[in-house]
């Protein structure tokens, strides 16, 4: 295997795997945030109890989350230093900033909320929840801002030494791209939070033991779950796709599996493309709304691949297309089985439908794969550049890391992530297994109670 | 600018070594200095709630090198590639053998991260050791800027060296025996009865070894790069450093010997302070020396990024910094005092 290649599967798989954890920490920090305030609001203990309870699952992912992220900060470096080099003026501002404004904030305010409660007043206590939703949120934000400068560049300047300069700070933290990637990504994190929450929910159900809990989660989750299925496809969904249509039409074209640029161009739902025939193998595919999707009119010319120069198609091409229908058709089931639930629990009938329970229940691992089936869609629809029209993949790894040393350190990390799946399953089954009404604050390993 | 952004960047690694260096010495002793259960689950109390915003200083600290210095990460990171690559490992197996040892009940499952943690700690205490000595020394960088270290070679310092040679390898024990004595005294602040008696002990010992090896890293210092203290000469005020080091080295005896286990601490984080700067002195204004060709050299000026960044930079930083500090007031505020296993009991 070439370096480049696998300096891209390193990059790759360190990062999505890092990002299984972030979305369910963005997602409970602010379910648990919702749950502090009921609590508080309704003076309903139950509610603080539960939030204990995800306080400790929070805990084991926010781990597993940070152990991961670590190496992301570094990699822009060793992976990717020719890139770093060039473009660190203007993408290591948001990078920085995430550290300074937002690592600081949740580790600080996350040691408080897990081992503080005790020593906080209710409100202070909520305040420490909400701060913590607060930094991981704007960790979001930066990181996104970040990913979103590639993407789609702007506010940047070339400086005399030939790499990136800002042009406007205000012009890279606004750079539309990053406000819809943002409200996209965000929602996706929310189904994440909701329907493990509901998961949860309706296996205590299921199994009879703690109900109570049970039927808490499920409520909040169902809300939460509804809400950000919705926004997830109108208008976060839908804006995200139009705006991309306009600044990335190759890759539009790639994930739709576009071979021929057509007006009334149709949509497919299902299909096997064939970069070589250029075709789509056993095609199920509906005409008209493509086109009527981007441009509100069936009478709209879509750019097909034919109009893209065969360089710059992004690759590989088959697995955006893949990425993106496995994103959207999640997309449609998340808001059809949580309109469903939220039916069933304004009617008060989801707590006694045995059916709708386990389909929560088996959910659960849908939203991972969407919002992972998204980056692949958001990644791959960038190549053949590593920032979009400006610098080319092959321009931006380190030339000096050889193939061998990547390789192992790839093999490294894949080895040293196993371990910590293992770890992280065990210990959510466990604590999972506990239950949340064993009473006790969620003590989680070191914490320190200190006599002050 | 050049000049403020690297003494900005250097106060971030320095906030990083003087707190999370204590998480690590803490993890060093882990397995000399507790004789029971009980002892261990204190140590590991005392820096619970605080090792993972200790380890923010690097992250935030490697973010503000990425936007200020753009080369020289880039450089740096890819031709450290195998070494930082270890490094982040073992970053993950400390931050999993801290959160969760305690999380299961059993002998086996909480010995075997006992061994995660001290080993992870105490190679991680190397690294640092090491990388430090890689700077001053130099590395064979090439005419664009790039190198690529072997983890070691012959060992010896010549233009093509290793991540190891002898000379690294003196950082690397400096180091090591730095931080754990810097936990030992962290352990007598936090700490009461016999284990507090015990880690007093120890650090009477250690403070022997960091005594001898700091003043053999100074020789070894010049010889691996002759020009080291060309700016000591040229700024003969700057000479108060060692000095400072020195007192540093008497204050932590002195008043760990007097029982003025904060006082002693306090000590300890002004010695690796100035250590650091000591260093930082000596290199300025160059961020990574070569060792084949001296025009090579990454300097500040060469490094620097674009003039909007840093202005804006400026503005950001110090606002976020503002905040950060007030965080780490209020936590370390609100966990002051010595350390128990009352109250807050725990799970499994
Ligand atoms: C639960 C997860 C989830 C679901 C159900 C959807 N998405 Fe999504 N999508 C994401 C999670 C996600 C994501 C992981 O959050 C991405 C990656 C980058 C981003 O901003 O969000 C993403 C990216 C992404 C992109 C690429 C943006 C880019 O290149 O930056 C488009 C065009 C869409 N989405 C459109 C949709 C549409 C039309 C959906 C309708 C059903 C949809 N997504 C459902
Ligand atoms: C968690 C979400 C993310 C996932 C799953 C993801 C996935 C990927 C994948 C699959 C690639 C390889 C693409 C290819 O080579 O075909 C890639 C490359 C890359 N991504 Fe992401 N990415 C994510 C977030 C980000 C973010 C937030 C950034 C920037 C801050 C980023 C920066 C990069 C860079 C620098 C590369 C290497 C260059 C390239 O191959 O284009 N990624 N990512
Ligand atoms: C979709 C992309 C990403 C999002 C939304 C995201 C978000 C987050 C969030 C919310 C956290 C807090 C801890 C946790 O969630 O468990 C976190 C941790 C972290 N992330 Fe990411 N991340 C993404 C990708 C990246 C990338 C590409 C980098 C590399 C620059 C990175 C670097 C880090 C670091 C260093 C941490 C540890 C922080 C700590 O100590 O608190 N992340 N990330």
């Amino acid at each position: 295997m070439d370096a480049l290649l696998l300096h891209r599967i390193h990059f790759a798989f360190t990062v999505t795997f890092h990002y299984l954890f972030p979305q369910l920490t963005m997602g409970l920090a602010l379910l648990i945030v919702a749950l502090k305030t009921i609590a508080i609001r309704h003076k309903d203990e139950r509610y603080n109890q539960a939030a204990r309870f995800w306080a400790k699952i929070f805990a084991v992912n926010f781990l597993l989350g940070v152990v991961t992220g670590i190496p992301m900060e570094f990699q822009f470096g060793t992976n990717w230093s020719q890139f770093a080099r060039v473009t660190g003026g203007v993408i290591g501002q948001p990078l920085a900033m995430e550290g300074v404004f937002s690592f600081f904030l949740e580790s600080a305010f996350l040691g408080l909320f897990l081992f503080g409660e005790k020593r906080l007043s209710a409100w202070g206590h909520w305040a420490a929840a909400f701060l913590v939703f607060v930094g991981s949120w704007i960790s979001g934000f930066f990181i996104i801002v970040t990913n979103a400068w590639m993407q789609h560049p702007v506010a940047y300047r070339v400086l005399p030494n030939g790499g990136y300069g800002v042009s406007s700070f205000w012009g890279l933290l606004t750079n539309p791209w990053a406000l819809l990637e943002y409200a996209h990504n965000m929602s996706g994190a929310v189904i994440t939070g909701s329907f493990v929450m509901c998961s949860v929910g309706a296996l205590y159900l299921l199994e009879d033991r703690f109900n109570e809990y049970g039927r808490i989660f499920l409520k909040v989750g169902v809300i939460a779950g509804v809400i950000s299925c919705v926004a997830q496809i109108f208008p976060t969904g839908d804006f995200q796709g139009r705006y991309m249509a306009k600044h990335q039409p190759a890759a539009v074209a790639a994930m739709e599996g576009l071979f021929n640029s057509q007006t009334g161009a149709p949509i497919v739902l299902i299909g096997q493309p064939d970069e070589i025939t250029q075709h789509i193998d056993n095609p199920i595919a509906v005409n008209d709304v493509l086109s009527f999707l981007i441009y509100g009119t069936v009478k709209a010319e879509v750019t097909g691949l034919d109009k893209i120069p065969r360089d710059q198609w992004p690759s590989p091409m088959p697995l955006l297309f893949y990425a993106y229908h496995i994103m959207a058709g999640l997309g449609t089931y998340f808001a059809l089985i949580m309109a469903t639930a939220a039916f069933l629990l304004w009617r008060g009938k989801l707590f006694g439908t045995h059916w709708a329970l386990w389909a929560l229940l088996l959910s659960f691992p849908f939203p991972y794969i969407a919002n992972t089936a998204g980056w692949l869609t958001a990644e791959i629809g960038r190549q053949p550049w590593i920032v979009y029209g400006l610098i080319r993949v092959p321009e931006g790894y380190s030339k000096y890391v050889s193939a061998g040393n990547t390789l192992f350190t790839l093999l490294g990390f894949m080895g040293m992530y196993t371990v910590l799946s293992i770890l992280f399953v065990v210990l959510v089954y466990r604590i999972i297994d506990h239950g949340p009404a064993a009473g006790e604050m969620p003590s989680i390993s070191t914490n320190a109670a200190v006599t002050g | 600018m050049g000049f403020i952004w690297f003494w900005l960047v250097a106060i971030m690694l320095v906030g990083y070594v003087v707190l999370d260096g204590f998480d690590l010495g803490v993890g060093i002793l882990h397995v000399f200095l507790p004789r029971s259960e009980r002892e261990k689950q204190l140590m590991l109390r005392s820096i619970g709630p605080v090792w993972d915003g200790n380890e923010v200083w690097l992250l935030a600290g490697g973010g503000t090198l990425y936007f200020a210095f753009p080369l020289l990460y880039a450089s740096a990171f890819s031709g450290f590639y195998l070494a930082l690559m270890i490094v982040l490992w073992l970053l993950i197996m400390r931050g999993a053998a801290v959160e969760l040892r305690m999380k299961v009940e059993s002998g086996v499952w909480r010995s075997f991260f006992d061994g995660v943690f001290f080993i992870s700690s105490a190679l991680l205490a190397v690294f640092y050791g090491a990388a430090l000595a890689n700077v001053i020394r130099g590395v064979p960088l090439q005419a664009d800027g790039y190198f690529f270290l072997p983890l070691w070679t012959d060992w010896r310092v010549g233009p093509h060296p290793g991540i190891l040679d002898w000379y690294t390898v003196i950082g690397g024990v400096v180091a090591l025996a730095a931080l754990a004595l810097h936990g030992a005294l962290y352990l007598t602040v936090k700490t009461e009865g016999e284990l507090q008696q015990r880690a007093r002990t120890l650090a009477r010992r250690l403070w022997l070894a960091v005594l001898l090896l700091t003043v053999l890293s100074l020789p070894a210092s010049v010889i691996a790069r002759p020009d080291t203290l060309a700016n000591y000469r040229s700024y003969p005020l700057t000479f108060a450093v060692p000095l400072v080091v020195f007192l540093s080295l008497l204050g932590m005896s002195f008043f760990s010997r007097t029982d003025a286990d904060r006082k002693a601490f306090t000590s300890s984080c002004v010695y690796l302070a100035v250590m650091l700067v000591g260093a930082a002195i000596a290199l300025y204004p160059r961020l990574l020396p070569s060792t084949t060709d001296a025009s090579y050299d990454i300097t500040i000026d060469k490094a620097l990024s674009g003039p909007h960044t840093l202005h804006v930079g400026l503005i950001w930083w110090s606002f976020g910094m503002l905040c950060a500090l007030t965080y780490f007031v209020i936590v370390y505020r609100m966990f002051r005092g010595k350390v128990s296993l009352e109250g807050g009991g725990y799970e499994h």
